[in-house]
């Protein structure tokens, strides 16, 4: 059987916070795997780690613990010389699409840019960078204009096109279509899908918009305060969820459908995340959980098998309680 | 009709005429013409940049500096509000009629207590005594579902979570009681499960308050869930109009039509090719002569040089602005 791509093992990026004292347990206890050619959504709401995450397997971020693989091969610590190796099989697209272009460099230069940093001669790259811009659908036109005369969606083929660059095998996508307008995230959600089909090519895809996660990703991971609360292959983990904060997030999409949209069944949290410094001991969820039991607020739960896949939730799934794994292991 | 007839009890709260404003010379907002009824929720919805925050800006004269209003007129409950000076306005704003801002935590006062932001309308529209506004404001965060309201009413506005700003925004908007709420984007900033919180509330205050709102997003599924008429904008002028279902169930404008085909859907076929609107929105001042959809529509013919009326269609209740309605169905 062959390795997957990338595998990420309990992978913890704790930030110590200077002063007052206290960690922020960004993300704490990450596994999973993209398999090459293969589409991997990482979803979850604002601050529960998503872009942490992606930023220690880029090495951006140092891991606190735990083992990232790239290929085979242990990459969680490398210098900067393996770093720069490394880039030509994995890229990211940053989340901030404002600040992922110098303003003041050309479209071709921005794009060029990590050719440069690989020392490839510049007729080489001059050829690269026409050629991937082809491949992103800009028109060559555009090499000698700087960002600010280009729109939304034509920087963000920009940024995916110096991704390219290298002809990398695994993308590492932060949010790449939330800021654009609807008309222009279909454009490059359709781009994406195009060049996997074209290139083979690996995405580890972060969003919080369940709809587009659900159209392009083969498999998801929902992400909760730095844990994993559940995973699965798409179709099975949409159709029925098994964690009680995945059928909340399921259940919160607006559907642009006036019929069914009134016709559902919502369900609406009541209480608050928990602040980051004062993560509970028990289920990350169980502040907010509709499902909560004493027992949920002093035993934190593991991933166990689920119908959809895998989920952390001791009420719908018992094996996910770490004393009863403890205990059956033992039989 | 005299200036002096009190308005009859079924008609429109909020009336907008064909609403002109330019920037610098360009047309943002042009011929913009909207009617809400009392206890109505209308959606503005749009892709960024098609002039609807300007438009609520307009209602309430709140243009930024460079916005001029070169057309229209705006009435509230009978009273022309373009008549007004600045210090009438003031009055009707929080009172009559209040906005909530697209960025919640911005829109706070960062070195004020929560409770205080709330209580001070009470006290300029209202005159009442800082203890009464103190308690009135403390009912009102607890109505809006800020738990242990007494307490989180002493908070400064970066203790407290997105979701909750975007709770004493909308507390601080309705403690007057207004006629009318402007919401523009109110729930953009937010996570999905906060949003279906304040989604909820604003349900509630319907059916509890009657509140009549105005209701600004580019989120169709926001516009599904929450409206009852949606006007529909692009490049600064309203395409499409017309009562929510009857709207979504079959757009006349190509616009809309394209615009709703291209969200993926949770009930489509995963991995298929999205439909796409080809092209991108030309700025301001690059509009082409007559429909300004026309350097992206695929119907666009030789008549579409020539500005397309907003004029009923598919049923009474429904508005387009297109010249080839008939051939939209086609389309997606
Ligand atoms: N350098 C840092 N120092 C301290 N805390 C940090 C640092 N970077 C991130 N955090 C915290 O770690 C948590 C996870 O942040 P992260 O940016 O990974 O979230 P995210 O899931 O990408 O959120 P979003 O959807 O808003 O982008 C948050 O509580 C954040 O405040
Ligand atoms: N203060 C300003 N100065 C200059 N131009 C402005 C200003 N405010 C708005 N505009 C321009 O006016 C047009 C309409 O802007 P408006 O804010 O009404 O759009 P919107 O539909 O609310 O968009 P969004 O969804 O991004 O909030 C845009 O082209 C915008 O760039
Ligand atoms: S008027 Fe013409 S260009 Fe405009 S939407 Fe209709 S068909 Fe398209
Ligand atoms: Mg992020
Ligand atoms: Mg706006």
């Amino acid at each position: 059987m062959t390795e997957p791509l990338l595998q990420v093992r309990d992978l913890r990026v704790h930030f110590p916070l200077r002063g007052r004292g206290g960690v922020v347990k960004a993300v704490d206890g990450v596994s999973f795997n993209v398999p090459a050619g293969r589409t991997v959504a990482l979803v979850g709401e604002s601050g529960c780690g998503k872009s942490t995450t992606a930023y220690a397997i880029l090495g951006l971020e140092p891991a606190t613990s735990g083992e990232v693989r790239f290929d085979g091969r242990d990459i969680t610590r490398l210098d900067r010389a393996g770093r720069r190796a490394l880039a030509g099989d994995m890229q990211i697209v940053f989340q901030d699409p404002s600040a992922a272009l110098d303003p003041k460099m050309t479209i071709a230069d921005s794009i060029g840019e990590p050719l440069a940093i690989q020392g490839w001669k510049s007729a080489a790259a001059a050829r690269r960078v026409f050629a991937v811009m082809d491949l992103v659908g800009l028109p060559a036109s555009f090499a000698g204009r700087t960002p600010n005369a280009l729109s939304g969606g034509q920087r963000q083929r920009v940024v995916i096109a110096r991704a390219l660059a290298l002809s990398p095998r695994l993308l590492v996508l932060d949010e790449p279509v939330s800021a654009l307008d609807v008309s222009i995230r279909s454009q490059i959600l359709n781009l994406l899908m195009n060049l996997q089909a074209e290139l083979g090519l690996a995405y580890l895809f972060i969003s919080h918009d369940l709809s587009v996660v659900r159209h392009i990703a083969d498999e998801i991971l929902v992400m909760y305060l730095g844990t994993i609360a559940e995973r699965g292959l798409t179709d099975p983990v949409f159709a029925a969820p098994t964690h009680p904060y995945t059928e909340a997030l399921l259940s919160a999409i607006p559907l642009p459908d006036p019929v069914a949209q009134r016709r559902r069944r919502r369900i609406v949290l009541t209480g608050d995340l928990p602040s980051p410094l004062a993560i509970p001991p028990g289920c990350p969820f169980a502040t907010r959980c509709p499902l909560a039991q004493p027992r949920c607020v002093e035993v934190r739960p593991v991933l166990a098998p689920s119908p959809s896949g895998q989920a952390a939730c001791l009420v719908r799934i018992p094996a996910a309680d770490p004393d009863a794994a403890t205990r059956a292991a033992q039989r | 009709m005299s200036a002096a007839s009190p308005p009859a009890a079924d008609a429109p709260l909020l009336v907008v005429d064909d609403l002109a404003v330019t920037i610098n010379g360009a047309s943002v907002v042009d011929g913009v013409s909207l009617s809400l009824r009392r206890g109505r929720v209308l959606a503005l919805v749009g892709e960024s940049g098609c002039g609807k925050s300007l438009t609520a800006l307009s209602i309430l004269g709140l243009l930024p500096k460079a916005a001029r209003r070169v057309r229209g007129r705006v009435t509230l409950d009978g009273q022309d509000l373009t008549a007004l000076d600045e210090r009438a306005l003031a009055r009707v704003r929080g009172d009559q009629a209040s906005v909530i801002f697209q960025e919640p935590v911005a829109s706070l006062n960062p070195l004020m207590r929560v409770g205080d932001q709330v209580a001070e309308a009470l006290r300029l529209h209202r005159g009442l005594t800082g203890e009464e506004a103190r308690r009135e404001a403390v009912a009102m965060l607890t109505r809006v579902g800020i738990p242990d309201a007494e307490r989180r009413a002493e908070a400064y506005p970066f203790e407290l979570s997105g979701g909750m700003c975007q709770r004493v925004m909308i507390a601080a908007a309705l403690v007057c009681q207004p006629k009318l709420l402007i919401a523009d984007e109110p729930t953009t900033a937010l996570d999905v499960t906060v949003q279906a919180q304040i989604l909820g509330l604003m349900h509630g205050l319907r059916a509890e308050a009657g509140a009549t709102i105005l209701l600004i997003t580019h989120d169709m599924g926001v516009v599904a869930e929450m409206a009852d008429d949606v006007a529909v904008m692009y490049g600064g002028r309203i395409v499409e109009s017309g009562p929510v279902e009857e709207l979504f169930a079959d757009p006349a404008h190509p616009y809309t039509r394209l615009l709703l085909a291209t969200i993926p859907r949770l009930d489509g076929r995963r991995k298929e090719h999205l439909r796409t609107i080809e092209g991108v929105v030309p700025t301001a001042d690059q509009w082409p002569d007559g429909c300004r959809f026309r350097s992206r529509c695929p119907l666009a013919a030789d008549i579409c040089s020539r500005t397309p009326p907003l004029e009923p269609v598919r049923s009474a209740v429904r508005r387009a602005a297109c010249w080839r309605t008939a051939e939209a169905a086609a389309l997606a």
